[in-house]
């Protein structure tokens, strides 16, 4: 049946700021060490106030901008009230009716790879992130236990508009997403630790004979940590809808048509209903009078904005049109994050783009791979590259001597020999890795060859084709750096005068 | 208009507010919180059209800190003040009942 | 002049030439407190070792020819709404039974800087809601002009001890009147300062836009002194306001030539007691002789101050108070059937009635469907009543009013009676509302021989001015307010 799939999804992402939002306790994963990074602040000790952290409202800014969001000039703090222990304050800092921004999007392509969803973002804002509690799994009821290095640290709240349409734009969503934040340098959006969670929200509309559609209950998906796990919760929920609408006709709005929530179980690949709240909420939020409201200049914006990096977006438009790379490489290397795409944007600018891109999406990444190491860490930086790659690309060396040179600088980095391009030269000397190609040089060997090898040159001239690899040979053993379909063709040439 | 403030309204309040309340304690609050609320009625004469609500006593924007970090509190004086902690953890009894 | 019967100027020029120590002093103010604050009541806490050995640090420092602080040496209480570093602080409350802070409080930590010897934590209306100190969880608290009424409150500790010479200066803390009701009870000088004056980190919250700190003590020299001492900007609470703190001693004791006093018709209204009135108007004579000019102005919405008043505080409050769930600090009950039930059974038994009332007023006010009606509804008022005072303050330097409608009432009086309660917070609920600075000072005696206050309200950041006016009256109309004409 022909029905749509109607996904908005709600992002929280953890800022990279070394301190917390409201306190000087350091910013960190470290869940082995619970409760050492608190203070009277964080731990909601009678009487402590929260002072905003600049960089974290600084750097929601760059986010927000870069989702394209209209960014308010005036924003407040709102306290949302509830219970639950990693809470000790029993609110939470967080923005109501006043965000700091409104209205951007994000495009992804869609899933036959041709066309472009543009999934608008609702708005971002900034709130505090609670502690972290840990439930006693064994059944015998034994004491939760409550950890606050988490509590007060900082964290975006990114919503989408229902503008998502299949579990795998849903997927791209957040790979783009994930890929902006990384880009810009906001947060480190590691999903198994949590600086990137997400929460879906997703129901049907099924069309009905008479040319409009009903919709079926909103659940609210959670508790994925993967963004693979959401495009599997999401592909099960679908299935899941559709089979229960059947069943039982339930509509969103009907009794029992309320939205619910449903927990995601990675281990068995289904979502299950979570306990029923048996109490509506009641945030009661208001404006906290512990914190002043912010108001935001033209001139800070366009400060960030000069600090803000080219865009995921744009630079895999540019790298196409300005380094000839096809719509594929392009991305390849912008998904890999920024640091990827600066390194061949380097190794690019002294070389030729179509063969950095071939370099650095293979040669470089299997080499990565196989190091585990990131590219900031990789042994040969991009001068280096670079200077290998203007090497072949002015035929002073062949593709082949260019491969024998960065698998020799290779191991001279594994044999911790400082590399640099005075190395490549020496590399090149030792090896004699020199091309010949150009120039009169190859001719003259040629002739010379030719001229030593009378028998051979007539047996290849009479047609006897496998004589000529003798020549090829004598040739490329007077000079190795040459190539030896260059040479082969050159040798043809003069043969056939 | 003042509204008419129910027992039931008053338990309401009482859960969100964490309070457990007697049978006693609904009807004294009903009367009490009831005979406030017929008090501060008398905010409904005023003509509050277009006034900008006045959440700060002073006006202030912009209090913003540097991202710097000091040092937190040892564990010990974190925990200091708990009721029940293993050392550490706060403990509470089982967030998550078994349904 | 005995050292419990002298004011803090007397006692700081005593320390200062050497006459006295101390060590002296404070022992003194120790034996003091032995002797009256089983009748009184004032103190939760008496820090008698610290206070002792603060007391011969600075004695030490100041033999040593070392610069002292501009306290140096002089005992202050402190009301136990604020912080104190690994001592009791308990807000009155059960529910902080046994909390220990890890930190002291910005004021605690400025009085420790000029040298002050904290001499002990004050009673207090639990989480300083209330009018005479009988909200205290622990006990109540005696007016030490006549132990069968009430000191006042919420400060009402902090006011006794000093008028009953059991320190020469406290702080106290003022929401909607805490500090200025008690002085005026108790006959001492109490001052609320313009809101971000004094920093409030560490003080913990009954309602977060109203609450500030003040010093409270048996003359005007004393609370400007005190105020020095603990004002001034502070990076750890966003509302403080970062402006220069001038000398609240220098001139204070020259006349404020010219004065020009406000004098508002909503401050005369029914309920205020003849004697009162009468004071108050008696003390505008004073004024009159000393070439002050009187100009009537007139506050509006001023009838409007204890809803507007009472709703927002409770709204805050319900906030502020939302934190004492027995999880990280403080009471948690000993049984209860989950947690759910943890959380409302502690808060049921460490939670007295007025504090519960408010909680559920604040609720109700911030809960949806209603609160555009209440809470958004007072945040408006609020405005009207802070513009009311803008305009009134193009006119006149300060407004003279009464205190509280009536000199200290009986214990027991008003405590079944919560509206009438909070209707005694009628004439200073307006200054928090607005986040000016106002003053009480004791203005003369009932006819029952209870101190009868007045009230300064100046425009904001005035400390100064309101300080030299209410010393102009004070010289002239030389009301000593010590402790020492009850024994
Ligand atoms: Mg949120
Ligand atoms: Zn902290």
């Amino acid at each position: 049946m022909n029905y749509t799939v109607v996904v908005g999804l709600e992002v929280h992402v953890q800022l990279l700021t070394a301190s917390k939002l409201f306190c000087a306790c350091a910013n960190k994963f470290n869940p082995d060490n619970p409760n050492v990074q608190t203070c009277p602040v964080c731990l909601g000790l009678p009487g402590s106030l929260p002072v905003m952290n600049r960089k974290a409202f600084e750097l929601s800014l760059k986010t927000a901008m870069a989702l394209d969001c209209g960014i308010a000039r005036f924003t407040k703090w709102d306290r949302k009230q509830y219970y639950y222990p990693d809470l000790p304050k029993a609110y939470q800092i967080s923005q109501y009716d006043l965000p700091y921004s409104h209205d951007g999007h994000l495009d992804v392509k869609t899933d036959d790879g041709e066309g472009v969803r543009r999934v608008g973002i609702i708005r971002v804002h900034l709130e505090e992130d609670a502690g972290k509690n840990m439930h006693d799994e064994s059944g015998r009821g034994q004491d939760s236990q409550v950890d606050l290095n988490r509590c007060g640290t900082p964290l975006m709240e990114i919503v989408s508009e229902p503008d998502i349409r299949t579990p795998g734009e849903a997927r791209r969503f957040l790979e783009e997403m994930k890929l902006l934040l990384t880009y810009i340098g906001v947060s480190d959006c590691n999903m198994q630790e949590g600086s990137l969670r997400c929460d879906a929200n997703i129901n049907l509309h099924i069309p009905t004979d008479d040319g409009g559609h009903v919709a079926t209950p909103i659940v609210e998906v959670k508790n994925m940590n993967s963004i693979r796990n959401v495009e599997l919760a999401l592909e099960y929920e679908t299935t899941r809808q559709f089979r229960e609408f059947q069943e039982t006709g339930v509509k969103l709005g009907d009794p029992g048509g309320n939205k619910v929530t449903r927990g995601w179980d990675a281990n068995r690949n289904v979502s299950f209903e979570q306990r029923g709240k048996e109490e509506a909420s009641d945030y009661r939020y208001f404006p906290d009078p512990d914190l002043v409201p912010v108001t935001v200049t033209e001139e800070q914006l366009d400060a960030i904005r000069g600090e803000t990096c080219e865009l995921p977006t744009p630079r895999r438009a540019r790298f196409q049109s300005e380094f000839g790379l096809s719509e594929y490489d392009a991305s390849v290397i912008i998904d890999q994050g920024p640091a990827l795409a600066d390194y061949f944007e380097t190794v690019a600018q002294g070389s030729d783009g179509k063969q950095a891109a071939n370099w650095v999406t293979q040669d470089v990444l299997r080499e990565m791979n196989e190091r585990k190491v990131d590219i900031d860490e990789f042994a040969i930086r991009p001068d280096v590259l670079s200077s290998i790659l203007k090497r072949v690309t002015d035929a002073e060396i062949t593709i082949k001597s260019g491969r024998e040179v960065f698998a020799a600088l290779l191991a001279d980095a594994d044999a911790d020999i400082p590399i640099s391009i005075k190395r490549i030269d020496r590399i090149i000397e030792e090896r004699g890795l020199k091309a010949v190609s150009a120039a009169g040089e190859l001719e003259g060997i040629i002739a010379t060859v030719i001229e030593r090898n009378a028998q051979a040159a007539n047996d290849f001239r009479n047609g006897k084709q496998a004589a000529i690899g003798r020549l090829i040979g004598e040739v490329m053993r007077e000079c190795k750096g040459a190539d030896a379909k260059a040479v082969r063709a050159m040798l043809v040439d003069e043969l056939s005068k | 208009m003042a509204i008419e403030l129910t027992r039931d309204k008053v338990r309401e309040v009482a859960r969100l507010a964490r309070l457990k309340l007697t049978d006693e304690e609904v009807e004294t609050f009903t009367s009490q919180l009831g005979h406030v609320l017929e008090y501060v009625d008398i905010l409904s004469e005023v003509n509050t059209d277009g006034v900008e609500p006045m959440a700060h006593a002073v006006e202030q924007f912009n209090v913003l800190r540097d991202d710097a970090v000091r040092e937190s509190l040892p564990r010990e004086a974190a925990l200091a003040n708990a009721p029940k902690t293993d050392g550490r953890y706060f403990q509470v009894p089982q967030i998550l009942e078994s349904s | 002049m005995t050292i419990s019967g002298s004011t803090a100027t007397e006692l700081l020029a005593r320390l200062e030439s050497g006459e006295s120590s101390s060590v002296e002093v404070t022992r003194t103010f120790l034996n003091a407190i032995d002797r009256q604050d089983e009748t009184i009541g004032a103190f939760l806490f008496v820090n008698s070792d610290a206070a002792l050995e603060q007391a011969r640090a600075v004695d030490e420092k100041r033999a040593a020819g070392k610069s002292v602080g501009s306290l140096g040496g002089l005992p202050v209480a402190v009301k136990d709404v604020l912080c104190m570093r690994d001592t009791p602080t308990t807000c009155g409350s059960k529910i902080l039974d046994g909390f220990r802070p890890p930190y002291d409080s910005t004021v605690v930590e400025r009085l420790r800087a000029a040298d002050a010897v904290i001499i002990g934590k004050t009673n207090m209306d639990e989480f300083a809601m209330g009018s005479s100190t009988e909200n205290s969880a622990y006990k109540v608290t005696r007016n030490p002009w006549n132990t069968d009424h009430t000191p006042g409150g919420s400060s009402g500790g902090s006011a006794a001890c000093v008028a009953a010479g059991m320190a020469p200066l406290s702080i106290g803390t003022d929401t909607g009147g805490s500090i200025r009701q008690p002085a005026a009870f108790c006959g001492v000088v109490g001052m609320k300062p313009t809101y971000g004056r004094v920093s409030r980190y560490g003080l913990i919250a009954y309602a977060s836009s109203l609450d500030q700190a003040g010093p409270l003590a048996n003359d005007v020299t004393g609370a400007a002194a005190l105020l020095q001492a603990i004002a001034g900007h502070d990076a750890r609470d966003s509302t403080s306001v970062n402006r220069p703190v001038p000398d609240y001693l220098c001139g204070l004791d020259q006349p404020l030539e010219g004065l020009k006093i406000g004098i508002a018709k909503e401050h005369f209204v029914a309920g205020l007691d003849p004697e009162v009135e009468s004071t108050i108007r008696e003390a505008l004579g004073v004024y009159k002789s000393l070439g002050a000019e009187v100009i009537d102005v007139t506050l509006p919405h001023s009838k409007y101050a204890v809803a507007t008043y009472y709703l927002i505080a409770a709204s805050e409050a319900s906030s502020n108070l939302a934190r004492y769930d027995g999880v990280h600090y403080g009471h948690r009950a000993e049984s209860f059937t989950n947690m759910v039930d943890m959380y409302c059974t502690t808060r049921s038994e460490g939670f007295g009635e007025e504090v519960k009332r408010r909680i559920m007023l604040g609720v109700f006010a911030l809960s949806e469907g209603y609160s555009d009606q209440y809470y958004v509804k007072a945040l408006q008022v609020r405005r009207l009543i802070r513009q009311d005072f803008d305009r009134a303050f193009a006119d006149v330097d300060v407004i003279l009013a009464p205190v509280a409608p009536t000199p200290a009432f009986k214990i027991g009086e008003l405590v079944n009676d919560p509206l009438a309660m909070y209707l005694t917070d009628i004439y200073t609920i307006s200054g928090n509302l607005a986040g000016i600075p106002c003053l009480s000072i004791p203005a003369g005696f009932s006819d029952a021989k209870l101190p009868i206050g007045m009230q300064l309200y100046g425009p904001a950041f005035s400390e100064d001015r309101l300080l030299r006016a209410a010393r102009m009256f004070e010289r002239v109309a030389g009301l000593s307010t010590l402790s020492s004409r009850l024994s």
